[in-house]
């Protein structure tokens, strides 16, 4: 069972991780990202998060499906947030589970390196200072496919 | 008749061109490339976007050789920070 979600609201974790979970799982762990007060040595105050949210749903159930076939897991929820955060407030939220533990920790792992390759949410750091920056990301990669002869997706 | 596209720019990118939309007519079989270099064509403060962004077309990441049609919603995606 696959749940993904992009929302404005609070993130409920302990909903989150209560979709997960199985009678033959012996594992099941939530990840959480956390605005935190600092950034290269600068105060921070806060964080804008944007996403662009008609491509955003569906990447992350791309990504969750990948951790699917890759993982051994079938049980993947995946909420970001977006909009004003504070700090210590949960930006995103990953959970997994699996019949061992080793499974839930690799796909955790490969779920939040994969919204950092390739989710289209963008982030701005706001300052103490009264200034703020959006937040140097990773370009994503242009898709495996050859040329313009390519079959465009629908 | 030419192409109309749907360009959508986001977080450094508006703010950079100062709009989240912009529609574009371009000559048939134009490219993801070509669009580019339309826009950067139009001189500050378009010349400031990348030469080569990442672009989706339709939700997905496109390659600059991929061919548009009209209506296509063409995303400029700055360097994501996700999590």
């Amino acid at each position: 069972m696959i749940h993904v979600a992009v929302t404005s609201d609070p993130i409920d974790t302990i909903a989150v991780l209560a979709r997960v979970g199985a009678d033959d799982h012996g594992a099941a762990l939530l990840f959480l990202g956390v605005v935190r007060n600092h950034a290269d040595g600068r105060s921070v105050s806060g964080m804008t998060y944007e996403a662009y949210e008609e491509m955003a749903t569906p990447v992350l159930k791309e990504i969750a499906s990948e951790v699917v076939k890759r993982c051994g897991t079938d049980r993947v929820t995946i909420v970001h947030r977006v909009g004003e955060l504070a700090i210590g407030e949960v930006s995103v939220a990953i959970a997994v589970s699996s019949p061992h533990r080793a499974e839930a920790y690799e796909a955790s792992r490969y779920v939040i390196e994969e919204i950092k390759k390739r989710l289209p949410i963008w982030k701005k750091e706001h300052y103490t200072d009264g200034t703020d920056k959006w937040v140097e990301g990773m370009k994503p990669a242009a898709p495996e496919r050859a040329g313009s002869l390519a079959e465009r997706p629908i | 008749m030419p192409l109309s596209i749907r360009a959508l720019f986001f977080a450094a990118y508006r703010d950079l061109l100062g709009t989240p939309r912009l529609d574009v007519d371009l000559p048939n079989g134009s490219t993801v490339a070509d669009l580019v270099l339309e826009l950067r064509g139009r001189g500050a403060p378009f010349d400031s976007l990348p030469t080569e962004p990442a672009v989706a077309v339709n939700r997905h990441y496109a390659l600059p050789s991929d061919p548009l049609q009209s209506g296509d919603e063409v995303a400029f995606i700055p360097p994501v920070a996700g999590g």
